[in-house]
């Protein structure tokens, strides 16, 4: 097994963020959009503190904190939306949603 | 400390992997807190003690409580639920890149010293993060709290039937 270095935390954090990206890019309900959106903050977040860890230094802890705000800002909102647009067009398909496009 | 790391490693992944393939919005949730949960424990063996307590708190707690109660309030039938098929060759494309930038950041990180980095008695506890954020990082951490006030009204806004 070895030891665990920088470099594992990193792919770990890379591997998690190309899981959110491939649920964003082809998943069509947007709850699961949505998550995986959070995926990838997460996924950040873990590269963040992993560089903090090895340079010996708390800024990236600290700017982990303001991605969980952002993160939790960003729920709120989203939720909200995904509840609107399904109140008006009663589906969470991306593929459904295409007044911008007609 | 090795084996925790790849016991951890592997739930966050299976978690994730799980998340993007189920067809139920409500076991994917669960299977995102699983990977949040995991990425937890990660942070607690990087001597991340305040973003440990907060991602258990505010992303396995508060973010995902609120995502299963709309998906619960939502309530979806099952034939509401339909997915369009994915390609091999999109897949495959993004399994390459993603294993290109893991492999990729063991090879741009390869010449930090990776080992033990000597840290304080003290790293990343509760008082030194707070220090650091009330001092050096005070304006964003106002500029937060401004973003989340505007969160809240937005949210009101958006959620009202009739203003």
């Amino acid at each position: 097994m070895g030891e665990v270095t920088i470099q594992h935390y990193l792919s770990l954090s890379a591997i998690l963020f190309f899981i959110g990206v491939y649920g964003v890019l082809f998943r069509r309900n947007l709850i699961i959009m949505f998550m995986s959106i959070e995926l990838m903050l997460n996924a950040v977040n873990l590269s963040f503190v992993t560089f903090a860890r090895y340079s010996a230094t708390m800024d990236g802890h600290v700017i982990a904190f303001f991605v969980m705000a952002l993160a939790a800002a960003e729920a709120g909102i989203g939720l909200a939306i995904l509840v609107m647009v399904f109140r008006n067009r009663t589906t969470v398909q991306a593929d459904d949603l295409t007044l911008m496009r007609d | 400390m090795a084996i925790a790391f790849y016991i951890l490693a592997f739930l966050s992944i299976l978690g994730g992997v799980l998340m993007v393939t189920r067809k139920n919005p409500l076991s994917s949730a669960f299977s995102l807190i699983l990977s949040l949960v995991a990425v937890a424990g990660l942070f607690a063996m990087l001597l991340a003690e305040f973003i440990f307590i907060l991602q258990i708190l505010v992303y396995a707690g508060a973010i995902m409580v609120l995502v299963i109660f709309t998906i619960m309030l939502l309530n979806l039938k099952r034939e509401e639920i339909r997915e369009t098929p994915v390609g091999k060759f999109q897949v495959v494309f993004l399994i390459i890149v993603c294993a290109a930038c893991a492999f990729g950041f063991i090879e741009i990180f390869s010449d930090i010293p990776a080992a033990d980095v000597a840290t304080a008695e003290d790293f990343g506890s509760i008082e030194q993060v707070g220090r650091l954020m009330l001092g050096d990082y005070l304006f964003p951490f106002e500029v937060i709290s401004v973003l989340l006030l505007v969160a809240i009204v937005g949210v009101v806004l958006l959620a009202k039937r009739v203003i």
